[in-house]
């Protein structure tokens, strides 16, 4: 027998086993799907790793670490008025939200406290920013799940809330605005009427994202029953924000462990949903960015007056200790443990940030669902990958 | 009849010409019009507007930039198949283009089958995108190709069993005697405004509709293309030239099988209520036709602007249990009116 022959009948035997096999039992062995780092619904570079049966996902891992900064390690070089230009870019949606919590540290370090009038700008600014954060998400869960006009409304919305931080921070998106002991500047005049206005547009933009997503018959066979997270797995995988409110859980840190901002002030609620699925989280997150606005609005009512910054050396150098400050983020829980040792900038900065915990949840809520879920649950999760791989 | 009598060759010449003009100016105006016009004003944008008139010259920049790009293959992929996989797709869209008929005898050929035909020839699609989604090489492309072959089988049945509807109402399955059958028909004794079947088969438009949507994968049923999930699905690694052709043969079937609707619902090139000359006809068909076509392709471009995408499971569940069931159940309906009155 020649080469040839031999290999010809090599492979007639081998089509003849194959053949038995699939006449025994049809084996479809698994396939691994990279969905990202490069991939359009983990908006930034989230790798998630998953094994496929057809297009049911046996086993999910998230991998991140793509876009890591290293701020925890870049602030211990530079000074605290220097760090909150690097924390801006954390949650880069929401990006006031994120100074806001390590100035308070800083603040408590130091014994210093902002006057009443600075608070509530502050509060103001970090209700504006969580209406420019959420709003995005309202539109861009629809992207997520097949529709593509809500994410332009999002996106024209969005933007009269920046202009509305821009007036007073000079900042679109990274603000630098905060400042330990108070704020940079006070509001501009005619500023208090035009952000009424615009809490009027988003309101109108909440009900257009009611009429086009939440009422829609497709967007809730989609998202309903869809990644469901219970309340105790939920509270075991130290979820936080919405994503543990969507699933029953009424906490709130702003209502339940508010660090001197003006949130006690004034009358507003939690919402909660107690489905725990895709629908109920971008419910909750809906009737947040609602919520916000009427927040807003009685906020402006009530600025109260006086200085906008306490009295601090023109050189900040923060006595020893350690202090964690977390506040409720657009997120979810964001806080930084500072450690002092009376420098002019941290021995040590440990960020915790809502969305790294909130993605540890994916390899056990994508067991056993479908592609197309596997991108619903990812959106409705709703992480920003700054946050994760800060 | 015919207003031309020319020579065989003259006169297939011309339709050659003819067809090859009226496809990319077909994909075109639908581009233009509806995605970037109609889309633009829906998500309150502008829409390109700066170059040539109303932004019209938009489209030749997109086609140069689509041809100056460099043609790439995946270094695993099945060259041949992957290379072919465009023209099958383009070339499945051209065939629908020989049946329709724009005027009495404005139609390239006036087959007898012709519905038979055009439903043939549409389904040969689905062999262009499994090739581009198995050639690819490419997990998305696969899940892709694999998602469009499932879907298409799946409502090319409802949209068959929605034509036969109309066929049986017709009693004929050539395209212009579907024209003529509303043209001259009654319902139940009026017949001032003839039979147009979007009237009698009001059922059967719909699902027609619905099962066009899924064929042209648009946006309720876009699950093979699905730019969130897959990333573009089967032509995920099109690039240049053989992406252009993708593209042009996606609205290139939308606008035939508006003309299809157009035909079957509308009555083609017929003026609803005016008794017209056919020379006259020939020369305003293409005219009405193409209002009728953009009155249908709006609506698609509509739904595909305003709706999330389904799953690929509820969009099988909903072509079996819903829209075959309801189609037969027309089929059954119309025969019954048809032997009764």
């Amino acid at each position: 027998m020649t080469a040839t022959s031999d290999r010809e009948q090599m492979a007639y035997v081998s089509a003849q086993a194959a053949d038995a096999r699939i006449n025994v039992e049809l084996d479809t062995g698994d396939m691994t799907l990279n969905i990202g780092p490069q991939h359009p619904a983990t908006h930034g570079t989230l790798r998630i790793a998953a094994r496929l049966d057809g297009e049911q996902v046996i086993a999910a891992e998230p991998i991140m670490g793509y876009m890591h900064r290293g701020y925890e390690k870049l602030c211990e070089v530079r000074t605290y008025p220097q760090c909150t230009t690097l924390i801006n870019r954390i949650d880069w949606l929401g990006s006031f939200a994120n100074e806001v919590p390590f100035i308070l540290a800083a603040e408590r370090l130091m014994g210093v406290e902002a006057p009443p009038r600075a608070q509530w700008i502050r509060t103001i600014l970090f209700e504006l920013s969580r209406i420019a954060n959420l709003s995005l998400f309202l539109g861009d869960m629809g992207v997520q799940v097949g529709a593509l006009t809500p994410v332009f409304f999002a996106f024209r919305d969005r933007e009269r809330v920046l202009n509305q931080i821009e007036e007073v921070t000079g900042g679109r998106f990274h603000p630098n605005f905060d400042r330990i002991g108070g704020l940079k500047d006070d509001i501009p005049k005619g500023w208090v009427d035009e952000t009424r206005s615009v809490m009027v547009k988003m309101r109108t933009f909440c009900d257009e994202m009611e009429d086009l997503l939440v009422g829609n018959e497709i967007f809730q066979a989609r998202c309903r029953g869809v990644g469901v997270i219970p309340a105790d797995m939920a509270l075991g995988y130290g979820l936080s924000g919405a994503n543990l409110r969507a699933s029953g859980i009424d906490w709130d840190l702003r209502r339940d462990a508010n660090p001197g901002l003006a949130w006690d002030q004034i009358d507003w609620r939690v919402w909660t949903h107690p489905d725990g699925d895709s629908f109920a989280r971008y419910w909750v997150r809906l009737q947040e960015t609602r919520e916000a606005t009427r927040m807003v609005d009685q906020l402006l009512d009530g600025i109260p007056s006086g200085p906008i910054m306490a009295k601090v050396p023109r050189i900040i150098k923060v006595p020893a200790g350690e202090a964690y400050i977390s506040t409720e983020n657009p997120l979810g829980e964001m806080g930084y443990y500072v450690v002092s040792k009376g420098d002019l900038g941290p021995f040590r900065v440990k960020i915790r940030t809502p969305s790294f915990n909130n993605i540890s949840v994916v390899p056990w809520v994508m067991k056993g669902v479908y592609v197309p879920d596997v991108i619903t649950i990812l959106g409705s999760l709703y992480f920003i990958l700054g946050d994760i791989d800060r | 009849m015919s207003l031309l009598a020319l020579p065989y060759w003259q006169e297939t010449a011309i339709k050659l010409g003819l067809a090859l003009v009226v496809i990319p100016t077909a994909s075109l105006i639908l581009v233009y019009l509806f995605l970037f016009k109609m889309m633009a004003f829906m998500q309150s944008r502008l829409g390109p507007n700066d170059t040539g008139p109303y932004g019209s010259l938009q489209l030749v920049a997109e086609a140069i930039k689509f041809l100056q790009k460099e043609d790439i293959h995946p270094a695993q992929a099945d060259r041949r198949v992957f290379r072919m996989a465009p023209v099958v797709v383009l070339a499945s869209t051209f065939l629908l283009y020989v049946v329709l008929p724009a005027g009495p005898d404005a139609v390239v050929q006036n087959l007898d089958t012709g519905v038979f035909y055009a439903m043939a020839v549409s389904s040969l699609s689905v062999l262009g995108i499994l090739m581009a989604g198995w050639a690819s090489a490419n997990k998305y492309a696969l899940l892709g190709g694999l998602r469009a072959a499932g879907q298409l089988i799946a409502y090319e049945l409802p949209l068959i069993l929605a034509v036969m509807g109309v066929v049986i109402q017709a009693e004929t399955l050539n395209l212009q005697g579907i024209v003529e059958a509303q043209a001259t028909g009654e319902i139940f004794g009026f017949g001032a405004i003839g039979n147009p079947f979007i009237l009698t088969q009001f059922l059967a438009f719909l699902i027609f509709m619905i099962s066009a949507q899924a064929e042209l994968t648009q946006t309720p049923f876009d699950m093979p293309v699905a730019e969130t999930e897959l990333v573009g699905g089967f032509h995920v690694e099109y690039t240049g030239f053989r992406f252009l052709l993708f593209f042009m043969a996606e609205f290139g079937t939308a606008f035939a099988f508006s003309a299809l609707a157009a035909v079957m619902f509308l009555g083609g090139w017929w003026i609803p209520g005016f008794d017209v000359d056919d020379n006259v006809l020939n020369i305003l068909g293409p005219g009405v036709m193409l209002a009728k076509i953009l009155l249908i392709a709006f609506f698609i471009f509509w739904v595909r602007f305003t709706y999330p995408r389904l799953r690929e499971d509820q969009l099988q569940k909903f072509a079996w249990k819903v829209l075959i069931p309801l189609a037969l159940g027309n089929i059954v309906l119309t025969g019954i009116f048809k032997v009764v009155f």
